[in-house]
């Protein structure tokens, strides 16, 4: 067996070489065209900020310092995430906390989002479930200093709201409730669609 | 594969000790060691002797071991297609004298990994025909992969010190039509899709001469791994060919599971194929689009990335990302598998082939698009091979080489599938060969699927390998424990060395790791598929006109985060 030592171009046939499956190809752009125009299909465009992605609940974007009851960081300061940051982006000083039951606390826990490559291995190491994930993925800020965010900014803005977690620790029960939801969701769209409903839906 | 016996030139005429095989033990595939005299003429007869047809020279790198009196080792991984076999040749040489013979006039292949390991090993080839520095700057000083290289030194490299374009002009004379012109495609141009650049010598719009400078996305991936722990080292693969990323994290987890010798259990197993084939659709769609956009049809590229936008939404499901996915882990996966994952697989089979199926109606038989890629930029299958092609590539020159096949891993030997083979050699046949890999991954895909998700575990229970289940974690000491040593320590795998790969989707993806037996990669090298397929380009181009030059490119899918690494 050896290989091919010439090449076999493809030949055109008579209707190619007249140009004909061209027409074949118009009525696949007017199909579409159509479709779009009377809006018969999805859209995949998303009309960003107005329309939103929806991410699933396990997607990796900023990060969240998750707060015991009296509002303090659950963080103890035990260093397992700065370590297995593979972008070394976790900047942690630990102080000693007034309750001697829990010994250590941070008294600076920084993450420096330029570096942050999003990876989650910090929300894998945590042993206390004190770092996790949003699904909050619009970060912008005006000048560098501002993309060292602080402990105040990782713990403030996210802790309410259910819909905007994003990666962290599974636990399978709940997985599955949130697949059912979904599944229902997406029943609903279809049958929107089938009853001619044509307004746009987006499943994320 | 058989390791012991090594295929048999005939040896007898080298003299003795010049070619010593290593005992096998511990080893994945033959290895000799070979010393630089002869390594010349073995290479030759390797390719040529009827019992080894060695035609395929996979990759080359070096390795530095600075306690050794002979420091640097180059390490050759050679693949036979005829006969299916591997072997690899390690040649020593001493820090004073680092000088190899060139294989280049053996295997065109050699000559980009040949600059590669000048560049970042100081090894030097004796008759290269433009030994220059390939991936770091032109002014950059030392060699950044030896051992003794402080990894975070940094240079301020200026334009005083660019790299010199070296052309293989012909002798200007009666022939030419026009003035000799030379034009400059990139770093930052639409057509290049990625930071590459291209300089062509022009006589009116036929190109003379080309050459091609690469290293702008080099981001020296290969020495950081060195600086990683073993599971560090994950998200640096995602970011090689990013257009599949998950096929890169199983490439690189398989060849650390092999070295660990532990096995992922099924059910991970299940998800990579299927994960990995969704990949291959994904990138197949990027380049043909991107292909498609660049001859002037830019409704294809909407078409074809609209099934993608929904492999990216399973992806990110599974894994919270949609490109840089990190879901591999040694010994599995990141996390299960979301509850409906099924549903969202079933309904991208049904999505995705009508799209492909309308790209097919505009373009296949369509005129405009044949004259821009019928013939263009051809090569026959035995230069390819020769070039070091793999993957979609080759196969649309007429070697029907693809890993999947030739050395089925995970549950590809369990599915009924088809290799697709052309047989033109040119812009059109890759980009026909791609479409019909899409629909053989989505037959693979569909098999799978209909024979369920396996139950059970989806990463090893090793708690030496994956971290134990949060819920130990919070509960029991022990697995606090091991979490914690997993974590500071990191997975510690044995000494030795393995290549293992995978079918990418651009061809053969390689990982060769060494291991000291540390929590760190001694050395890994990637086998990049499109760093020998894109050391062709300038044969490949050379007379056709500049808008075949950009066809070219786009068909042969080259990514720059895999290139350069």
């Amino acid at each position: 067996m050896s290989h091919p030592t010439e090449v076999r171009p493809y030949r055109y046939t008579l209707a190619e070489r007249l140009y004909l499956p061209l027409l074949a190809g118009l009525a696949v752009t007017m199909r579409h065209f159509l479709g779009n125009l009377f809006r018969r299909r999805k859209s995949y465009t998303i009309q960003y900020p107005e329309e939103r992605r929806r991410y699933s609940h396990r997607y990796r974007g900023h990060h969240i310092l998750t707060t015991r009851p009296d509002g303090s960081p659950r963080c103890v300061a035990c260093f397992l995430c700065a370590t297995a940051c593979p972008a070394d982006c976790i900047h942690i000083e630990a102080g000693e906390h007034p309750d001697e039951n829990i010994e250590k606390y941070p008294v600076v826990y920084e993450i420096d989002m330029l570096r942050c490559i999003f990876c989650g291995y910090c929300v894998d190491a945590c042993p206390e479930e004190a770092i996790i994930m949003s699904n909050n993925y619009d970060m912008a800020y005006f000048n560098r200093d501002q993309t060292i965010v602080g402990k105040a900014d990782l713990m403030r803005p996210f802790t309410v709201d259910e819909n905007q977690l994003g990666y962290r620790p599974v636990y399978p029960e709940e997985e599955r409730q949130r697949a059912a939801m979904r599944r229902e969701a997406l029943d609903l769209v279809a049958a929107a669609r089938r009853s001619g409903a044509g307004e746009q839906v987006e499943v994320g | 594969m058989a390791v012991a016996t090594a295929p048999s030139p005939p040896l007898e005429k080298y003299p003795a000790g010049s070619v010593e095989p290593v005992e096998p033990a511990g080893l994945d595939q033959p290895t000799w060691v070979v010393r630089r005299e002869v390594l010349a003429e073995l290479a030759r007869d390797l390719r040529d002797h009827p019992e080894t047809r060695f035609d395929l020279l996979l990759d080359l790198c070096g390795v530095d071991y600075p306690d050794r009196e002979e420091r640097f080792e180059a390490v050759y991984h050679l693949y036979s297609i005829p006969r299916g076999e591997r072997l690899r040749l390690k040649v020593p040489v001493a820090e004073a004298d680092p000088v190899l013979p060139s294989l280049v006039p053996v295997w065109k292949a050699a000559n980009w990994f040949e600059r590669e390991a000048f560049d970042l090993f100081g090894l030097r080839f004796d008759g290269h025909p433009n030994l220059s520095r390939i991936l770091c700057h032109e002014g950059f000083q030392g060699h950044p992969l030896r051992k003794d290289y402080d990894p975070a030194r940094r240079w301020i490299l200026t334009e005083d010190k660019v790299y010199q374009p070296k052309f293989d002009l012909p002798p200007a004379g009666e022939d030419d039509m026009f003035e000799r012109m030379v034009i400059n495609l990139g770093p930052s141009h639409p057509a290049t899709h990625g930071t590459f650049r291209v300089m062509a010598v022009l006589d009116g719009e036929v190109i003379l001469a080309s050459d091609v400078e690469i290293g702008y996305l080099h981001r020296c991936m290969e020495k950081m791994s060195e600086t990683h722990t073993w599971q560090q080292v994950i998200p640096y693969t995602d970011r090689l060919n990013y257009c599949s990323s998950f096929i890169n994290n199983v490439a690189y987890c398989r060849t650390v599971e092999k070295l660990l010798g532990v096995e992922a259990p099924p059910r991970a197993v299940w998800a990579r194929t299927i994960l990995s084939e969704f990949s291959r659709v994904m990138d197949h769609c990027v380049c043909n689009g991107a292909t498609l956009v660049d001859v002037g049809a830019l409704t294809n590229f909407w078409y074809y990335f609209q099934p993608r936008e929904e492999i990216y939404g399973l992806l990110e499901a599974c894994s919270g990302a949609r490109l840089t996915v990190s879901y591999g882990r040694i010994g599995g996966l990141a996390q299960d598998l979301p509850p409906d994952f099924m549903e969202r697989a079933w309904r991208l089979l049904e999505i995705i082939p009508p799209f492909v199926a309308d790209v097919e109606k505009l373009v296949d038989k369509n005129r405009i698009f044949l004259d821009r890629a019928v013939g263009i930029s051809a090569i026959s299958g035995e230069e390819a091979v020769n070039w070091g092609w793999t993957g979609p590539c080759l196969r649309a020159s007429g070697v029907g080489y693809d890993v999947r096949r030739a050395h089925p891993y995970d549950l590809y030997d369990t599915v009924d599938w088809e290799v697709p083979v052309l047989y033109g050699g040119d812009v059109y046949d890759r980009y026909r060969v791609r479409n019909a890999e899409i629909r053989q991954s989505l037959k693979i895909i569909r098999q799978l699927l209909e024979r369920g998700m396996p139950e059970g575990p989806y990463i090893v229970d090793d708690p030496h390998v994956a971290l134990p289940p949060k819920e130990a974690c919070y509960n029991q000491m022990e697995a606090l424990i091991y979490h914690f040593k997993l974590i500071m320590d990191g997975i510690q795998v044995p000494a030795g060395e393995r290549y293992d790969m995978v079918e990418g989707a651009n061809g053969e993806l390689g990982f060769y790791i060494v291991s000291d037996g540390s929590s760190k990669p001694y050395r890994l090298k990637v086998r990049p598929p499109c760093f020998p397929i894109f050391s062709t380009f300038p044969t490949l181009i050379k007379g056709g006109t500049v808008s075949d030059m950009v066809a070219t490119l786009g068909g042969l899918n080259v990514i720059a985060g895999e290139l350069e690494r």
